[in-house]
């Protein structure tokens, strides 16, 4: 075990991927010489070469669209998008290629790519520099969509999307690259050290895709949340001396329906979160599942946190973000409902 | 081209004014009372004051990530861009902006904007306006030697001129794009071999130079309004500070030598020390320019600081025409 950021274990991911097999290249704006802008690939070109490791021109559709050609002829190509807010060029061929091209070719080939990308707000990046886009993802059919919240789950899921045969949208929240933000945006930054999750295994590992992890086991609730949220329900759920069983769900597609399940029905209350805004946002696509799956043990309406419906705001950034308090707000009026 | 006074001395003006609001936005940003990114134009300053001198309140502006020295060239206020990029009620977009997203249709600016190369197609479209309107007016991308790998870039200058439309492409070639050299992205050290692939004409200026901006400038203008369709500027500059921020990471993608050799070619200075040895102005008169400025700036800061935020229910304000019931969280 080393502790590292999350930063570090997303590079440790790409050096252990990298060593292991010769076919896993890397590129993208800024991520060879430069390391990238959030450095998660810094060293790798130094280490495996500008050939594995290179610099691509600021071209997002051709970014993932050469990732498809590469991944179709046997290379494992995982790719990174600088900030998830400028994917959309790229949408097209994530959506009609990647996504695509195993079932219009029956099977023929396929596009095992992943494609990277910090996701997020909580660092004033203001409209284009802090959506949470996981839903126009996982949407579609042939994707997975994984969504990390520490460093330990982000190194062993990152080796095994690139080790996965479809592919796979790997969201990173930046706030937190660099310790368990909680949403106390006022207080100092936690660091990973100081954090059980920033401890990660060495060498090779790789953690199941579709697999959800009990972050905090609890009898009065149960909150389905990714990436930042799940520190902040953390957090509200001991500020407010709640016992809720907080569920981290590491990947939306595919996604743990039986770690909801048992959870949901052993609290019999179900609290959704995330950062994204709420109008069909996978909070949408996780109540109708505990509603399918789980009504008749329900003893309260499914509640969501998002959030507001609304761009990505400059000024007031804090008064989107579902923060501790809108949070523990909703479990204190789920358990009195 | 002759240039009178009064062209030389505002485009000497708006140079001094991008300078003073990035320099006093640096600082701020520095001292933590600026939030989010910044992406400061110093170094730059000529590209903005030659263009946006030949062109009316009328003509149009689309800008980029690093847009605060677009807007000031075309007109925009020091108090609602300071309160702006404060995230203040008294800004141009009430704080809903920001550094990167400011705009003011009243000077035609369309947009400062966080994405590469989204800017071309919208000029694109401001030019269709301006042709079907047949107002005489022109519109004018400025974006980055980066942003013309990406497709936005090829659509708009491709439907710009199949439509033939007024519009003029300025590219502000620095030679990075954010921390990659262009060498590493692209096989062309000239962004305007590209021009002719779509059928209109190129032409390389220096960019550290305003008077052969805004001449380029007046020519491509003429063009477009003659109905000839757009043209393609490309302005080899540089910006003196990183891709955003002042010190940036502390990372070295550049040289220090290079920086230097850069800052030599300061576009206002080398500009003044010009004017001076012409004998169209002097010293002193430079430098009660930069010291109105100064002051001005001063009060733009203190204004902005003394703005109200916005009212935390405008984060559900201009969403829509009118906010559909039942759209919150």
């Amino acid at each position: 075990m080393t502790a590292m950021t999350m930063i570090e274990a997303i590079r440790d991911a790409h050096m252990v991927a990298m060593e292991s097999d010769d076919r896993v290249v890397v590129f993208g704006e800024d991520v060879g010489y430069f390391g990238g802008v959030f450095r998660c690939t810094q060293g790798l070109q130094e280490r495996f070469g500008d050939h594995r490791c290179f610099d691509s021109p600021i071209s997002e559709a051709g970014i993932v669209g050469a990732a498809v050609g590469m991944a179709a002829y046997g290379l494992r190509p995982c790719v990174e998008i600088q900030f998830a807010d400028y994917v959309y060029p790229a949408y097209d061929q994530i959506v009609s290629e990647a996504a695509r091209v195993r079932h219009r070719s029956a099977g023929d080939f396929s596009a095992p790519i992943v494609v990277r990308m910090p996701t997020g707000g909580g660092i004033f990046g203001g409209q284009t520099h802090s959506q949470s886009p996981e839903a126009l993802f996982t949407h579609v059919s042939g994707l997975k969509t994984v969504v990390v919240s520490n460093p330990h789950d982000a190194k062993g899921l990152l080796i095994a999307a690139i080790e996965d045969d479809d592919p796979v949208v790997f969201l990173e929240p930046k706030r937190v690259y660099n310790g368990p933000f909680d949403g106390h945006h006022d207080r100092p930054i936690v660091p990973w050290s100081k954090h059980p999750l920033g401890d990660v295994p060495d060498g090779h590992y790789s953690i199941e895709i579709g697999k959800a992890r009990v972050h905090r086991e609890g009898s009065d609730l149960t909150v389905l949340a990714y990436g930042t949220l799940v520190h902040v329900a953390q957090a509200a759920a001991e500020e407010q001396g709640i016992d809720a069983e907080v569920i981290d769900l590491r990947t939306l597609v595919p996604l743990d329906v039986d770690a909801i399940v048992e959870s949901v029905e052993k609290t019999g209350r179900c609290l959704v979160v995330h950062e994204a805004t709420l109008t069909s946002g996978f909070g949408a696509e996780l109540c109708a599942v505990v509603q399918e799956r789980c009504l008749f043990h329900l003893e309260a309406p499914i509640r969501r946190v998002c959030g507001w419906d609304t761009p990505y705001p400059h000024a007031h950034e804090w008064s989107y973000f579902p923060g501790p308090d809108r949070v523990g707000r909703a479990m204190r009026e789920l358990l009195s409902t | 081209m002759e240039l009178s006074t009064d062209v030389l001395t505002d485009m000497h003006r708006r140079m001094v004014r991008i300078r003073l609001f990035e320099e006093a936005a640096g600082k701020l940003a520095e001292a933590a009372k600026l939030p989010g990114f910044l992406h400061l134009y110093v170094g730059q300053e000529a590209v903005a004051s030659g263009v946006c001198t030949a062109l009316t309140d009328q003509d149009q502006i689309t800008s980029t990530h690093r847009g605060h020295g677009h807007l000031v060239a075309k007109g925009g206020e020091f108090k609602p861009m300071m309160a702006e990029l404060m995230g203040k009620a008294t800004g141009y977009n009430k704080g809903k902006g920001g550094s990167m997203h400011i705009s003011n249709l009243d000077v035609g600016m369309l947009g400062a904007n966080g994405i590469v190369g989204a800017g071309a197609p919208i000029a694109v479209g401001a030019g269709f306006g301006n042709k079907l309107k047949g107002n005489g007016n022109v519109a004018a991308a400025f974006f980055g030697d980066g942003s013309t790998n990406i497709g936005a870039f090829h659509e708009a200058a491709n439907m710009a001129c199949a439509l033939k439309l007024p519009v003029l492409f300025i590219c502000e070639n620095n030679e990075y794009g954010e921390f990659t050299a262009r060498d590493k992205t692209m096989a062309i050290t000239d962004i305007v071999d590209r021009a002719a692939g779509y059928g209109m004409p190129g032409v390389i200026v220096d960019g550290m130079d305003v008077v052969a901006i805004h001449e380029a400038t007046i020519e491509a203008k003429n063009r477009a309004v003659r109905g000839e369709g757009p043209s393609l500027i490309e302005a080899k500059t540089y910006r003196f500070y990183n891709h955003h921020g002042v010190q940036n990471l502390g990372l070295k993608y550049r040289t220090d030598d290079e920086v230097a050799e850069w800052k030599q070619r300061d576009p206002i200075f080398t500009f003044e020390d010009r004017m001076i040895d012409a004998g169209t102005a002097t010293r002193d008169d430079f430098d009660g320019v930069w010291a109105e400025l100064r002051a001005d700036i001063d009060e733009a800061i203190q204004f902005a600081e003394d703005s109200p935020v916005p009212d935390v229910d405008q984060l559900l304000v201009d969403v829509y025409t009118e906010m559909p019931a039942g759209a919150t969280s």
